[in-house]
C-alpha cells in the first residue's frame, strides 16, 4: 500500500512541476515578425498535385509574379489532427504571413479558429464556411461544373457505361458525384453510371495514386470508357490507367488537368476538366489584402459567375459545343437545378 | 553480487545513449546530405520546443499517443501483436460521439457513459480479434489488420446524412456533445492542458501495477514469454488470449476521448486516423515500459511541433519524419546490440567459472 502511495505522490508532483513548467517561460507568440506575404497551407497531396493545390498554387504564384508579394508554402501530412492544422496557421500568422490561406476543407474549423487571435490578419479558406470576421470562405458549385463532364460523359460514350472515382466520401466529394450523375442521366438516362469511393473516410484518398489506380482499372475492365475522378493527386492514377487503354476516357478536376506538365503523357485521353477557380479566388484575396481592403465572409462561386466550367483543352469536347452551351444556359437560368446530395 | 548489478546497470544505461546518438548522428548525416546545417535545426527545435505554449501543445498531443502505446503494449507484453488499435479507437470513438450527442444527461453521468460506451466498443473490436484466435487460430495480425478496414467501412456506412451524422458545410459529423460532456481542463498560461492527461496517467499506473504486481500480470508475461511453459504452470493460454485483447481494446477506446471530449466534441470526418500506428512506434520505443513511453510520446509531440518550426527554416517537411523513423530503428537495434553483448558477457563469465572450477577438480585429482 505504502508503494501506491507513493506512486501517486510522485505521480502528482511530476503532474504539477509540468503544469508549473508551462506556465512559465516565453510563449512563442511574443516574438512575432512582420508582414512577410501570403502563406499557404495545402492539404495532403503539396503543391505538385496536379490538381487542387495546385489551382491554389498558381493563384499564389500569378500573386508573387504581378504584386511582387512573397510566399510560403506549407503541407499537411497525412493523418493530421485539428491540433497539427491550427498550429501551421498559427505559425504562418505570427511569422507575420497575411493573408494566411488554408487550402482544402480541413482548414474549415481551425482557420475560423485561429483567426480570432490574429484579429489583423487576414484569413481565407478554400471549400468551407466564414464564421470569423477576418476570416474569407471561398466555396465552389463543384456539383453544377460536375453536371457538365456528366452531359459531356453520356454523349461521349460508346459502351453506354461511365464510372465516377472519389477520393473520399465526405460531402464535398458527393456534390462533384451528385453533379455528374444528375447530367449523365439528364443527357441519356440508357447510360449507367457507377460510382465509387477510394475510402470512406481517410483523406490518404486524396495522395493515394496507386488506389486510383486500382479503381480505374476495375471500371475499365468492367467496360466503362469514361472515368470522371475526384481525388486530388490521386487522380493522377486514374488518368494513367484510362491512358492505358484506347478509345477510353478521363475526366480531371480542380485544374486544367490537359495542361499539366505532369501529365502530358496521358493528355491525349484526357476528355476535358471540371475547373474549380481557386487560382482566380485565392489572387482575389491577396490582392484585396495588399490593396488594404480584405475580403471577408463566406462566397459561394457558381457556375453563373464562372466559379466553375469545363476546360476545352485538346479540343475534344468541341463537337459537343452546342449540347453543352446548352445545359450550362439552363444551370445558369435556373431552369436546372443541380443537387448537392447524391439520389439514393 | 555487486559487480554484475554494475554491469546490469551500465548495459541499462548504455542501451538508450547509444540509441540517442546514433539516431543524432544518422540524422545529422541525412540533414548534410539535404545540404542544410543539422547543428541550427536542432538549435531552432529545442528554442521551439521549449516554448510555453509548445509545451502545452507536446502535453496535449502527446496523451492519446501515450494511450495508444499502452494499448499495444498490453499486446506485446503477451506477445500479441495488436495491429487493429486504430480501427478500435476510431470505431469507439464514433459510437461514443453518437451515444453522447443523443444524450443530455448531467456531465457527471455524461462522461463516465461515453468513456465506457468507447472502451466496450473497443474491447469488442478487439475481442473479435481475440475469439478468432482462439477458436480457430488464426493469427491476431492478420484478423485486426483486416478489422482496421471493417471498421473504417461500418464508420463510413453510418456517417452519412440520414443516418447518424448531420451535414455541417462540407464535413459530415455526429450532432454535437451537449456542453455538459466537455472534459475539464487544466488552466495553464497561455493555453490550457487537456484534462485527459491525468486519466492517462492513472492509465499508466495501473498497467504498470497490473502487469508488474499482479499474479494476472504475470501469467500474461509468463504466457508471452513461453505458451508452453505458462500451459504447464496451469494458466489458461486461450483465455489469456482473449483477456489480453479486451484490455487492449478497451485502452484504445480511450484514444480517441481527448479529442472527442477536449477538442471535436463530435466525430466527424476529420476526426483523426493514424493513432494507432503511432501507438505500435511508441511501444517500441518506450520498450514497453509505463514511463519508457510517456518518454516516447512526449518525444513524438516534441518532433511533430517543432518540424512545423523546421520548415519556416527551410528545412524540409519530411525531416520529422524521417527523425521519427531513424529514432525507433536505432532504439530497436542499440537495444537488440545491449542485450546479444550482454548475454556474451554472461555467457563468458560462467564460462570462465566453469573452467575454474574444472582446473580445481583438476588440480584435485592430480593431487590424490
Amino acid at each position: 500500500m505504502r508503494r501506491v502511495t507513493k506512486i501517486a505522490a510522485a505521480g502528482i508532483a511530476s503532474a504539477a512541476l509540468a503544469c508549473s513548467l508551462t506556465a512559465c517561460g516565453e510563449s512563442s507568440t511574443e516574438a512575432a515578425g512582420k508582414d512577410k506575404g501570403v502563406g499557404l497551407a495545402f492539404d495532403v497531396g503539396g503543391r505538385d498535385d496536379h490538381s487542387f493545390n495546385e489551382a491554389a498554387a498558381r493563384g499564389t504564384d500569378k500573386a508573387v509574379k504581378e504584386l511582387g508579394v512573397k510566399s510560403k508554402l506549407m503541407t499537411a501530412k497525412n493523418g493530421e489532427t485539428e491540433a497539427d492544422r491550427e498550429q501551421r496557421l498559427t505559425s504562418l500568422a505570427e511569422a507575420g504571413f497575411n493573408p494566411v490561406i488554408g487550402v482544402g476543407f480541413n482548414y474549415g474549423n481551425s482557420v475560423n479558429k485561429v483567426a480570432k487571435k490574429f484579429p489583423k490578419t487576414t484569413f481565407a479558406v478554400v471549400d468551407s464556411a466564414s464564421t470569423a470576421k477576418n476570416v474569407y470562405g471561398i466555396n465552389f458549385s463543384e456539383n453544377e461544373g460536375s453536371y457538365l463532364a456528366g452531359v459531356a460523359a453520356a454523349l461521349k460514350t460508346k459502351t453506354k457505361k461511365v464510372g465516377f472515382i472519389g477520393g473520399v466520401n465526405n460531402a464535398l466529394i458527393q456534390k462533384f458525384q451528385a453533379g455528374f450523375e444528375q447530367g449523365v442521366k439528364d443527357t441519356d438516362p440508357k447510360v449507367k453510371v457507377t460510382s465509387q469511393y477510394l475510402y470512406a473516410n481517410d483523406d490518404k484518398g486524396f495522395n493515394d495514386p496507386a488506389a486510383a489506380k486500382g479503381k480505374a482499372k476495375g471500371m475499365l475492365d468492367d467496360g466503362k470508357d469514361v472515368i470522371y475522378t475526384a481525388a486530388g493527386q490521386s487522380g493522377a492514377g486514374s488518368i494513367e490507367m484510362v491512358a492505358a487503354k484506347k478509345g477510353a476516357w478521363a475526366i480531371g478536376v480542380d485544374s486544367d488537368q490537359y495542361a499539366q506538365p505532369g501529365l502530358a503523357k496521358y493528355k491525349d485521353h484526357i476528355l476535358t476538366s471540371v475547373v474549380k477557380n481557386v487560382d482566380v479566388a485565392v489572387y482575389d484575396v491577396i490582392k484585396s489584402v495588399e490593396d488594404g481592403k480584405p475580403l471577408h465572409g463566406t462566397v459561394h462561386l457558381t457556375l453563373k459567375q464562372d466559379g466553375v466550367s469545363l476546360a476545352t483543352s485538346g479540343g475534344y469536347i468541341d463537337d459537343l459545343k452546342g449540347e453543352l452551351d446548352a445545359a450550362k444556359k439552363r444551370i445558369v437560368d435556373g431552369k436546372v437545378k443541380v443537387a448537392e446530395n447524391p439520389a439514393k | 553480487m555487486k559487480k554484475i548489478d554494475r554491469t546490469k546497470l551500465t548495459l541499462g544505461i548504455a542501451a538508450p545513449v547509444l540509441a540517442i546518438v546514433a539516431a543524432l548522428l544518422i540524422t545529422s548525416v541525412i540533414i548534410l546530405a539535404t545540404g542544410k546545417d543539422p547543428l541550427h535545426a536542432y538549435a531552432v527545435m529545442v528554442d521551439f520546443g521549449s516554448k510555453s505554449d509548445s509545451q502545452v501543445w507536446i502535453i496535449n498531443k502527446a496523451v492519446p499517443y501515450y494511450l495508444s502505446a499502452l494499448a499495444v503494449a498490453i499486446g506485446f507484453r503477451m506477445n500479441l501483436f495488436n495491429i487493429g488499435v486504430d480501427g478500435q479507437y476510431r470505431i469507439a470513438a464514433f459510437f461514443a460521439a453518437v451515444v453522447g450527442g443523443a444524450l443530455t444527461l448531467p456531465g457527471f453521468l455524461q462522461i463516465p457513459l461515453i468513456i465506457i460506451v468507447a472502451m466496450l466498443v473497443g474491447s469488442v473490436w478487439a475481442g473479435i480479434a481475440g475469439v478468432l484466435k482462439t477458436t480457430r487460430g488464426v493469427s491476431e495480425v492478420i484478423t485486426t489488420i483486416m478489422l482496421n478496414s471493417i471498421a473504417a467501412a461500418v464508420i463510413g456506412y453510418f456517417l452519412q446524412e440520414g443516418r447518424l451524422a448531420v451535414k455541417d458545410g462540407n464535413l459530415f459529423h455526429t450532432p454535437d456533445l451537449p456542453a455538459s460532456s466537455h472534459f475539464f481542463t487544466i488552466p495553464t498560461q497561455p493555453d490550457p492542458l487537456d484534462g485527459f492527461l491525468v486519466v492517462a496517467a492513472v492509465v499508466g499506473v495501473a498497467y504498470w501495477f497490473v502487469l508488474g504486481r499482479t499474479r494476472f500480470g504475470f501469467d500474461l508475461r509468463t504466457v508471452g514469454r513461453s505458451e508452453s511453459a505458462a500451459q504447464a504452470g496451469g494458466v489458461s493460454v486461450k483465455r489469456m488470449v482473449i483477456t489480453s485483447m479486451l484490455l487492449s481494446g478497451a485502452a484504445a477506446g480511450l484514444i480517441g476521448m481527448p479529442t472527442l471530449l477536449g477538442v471535436s466534441y463530435n466525430y466527424g470526418t476529420d476526426f483523426p486516423v493514424g493513432i494507432g500506428f503511432t501507438g505500435i512506434a511508441i511501444a517500441l520505443l518506450g520498450r514497453n515500459h509505463p514511463l519508457g513511453m510517456a518518454a516516447g510520446a512526449l518525444l513524438w509531440g516534441f518532433l511533430e511541433r517543432t518540424g512545423t518550426q523546421l520548415e519556416f527554416e527551410d528545412y524540409e517537411q519530411e525531416i520529422v519524419g524521417v527523425m521519427q523513423g531513424v529514432i525507433v530503428l536505432c532504439v530497436v537495434i542499440a537495444y537488440e546490440v545491449v542485450r546479444r553483448y550482454g548475454l556474451r558477457i554472461q555467457q563468458r563469465k560462467v564460462g570462465e567459472e566453469l573452467a575454474a572450477q574444472a582446473r580445481k577438480t583438476d588440480k584435485a585429482e592430480v593431487s590424490a
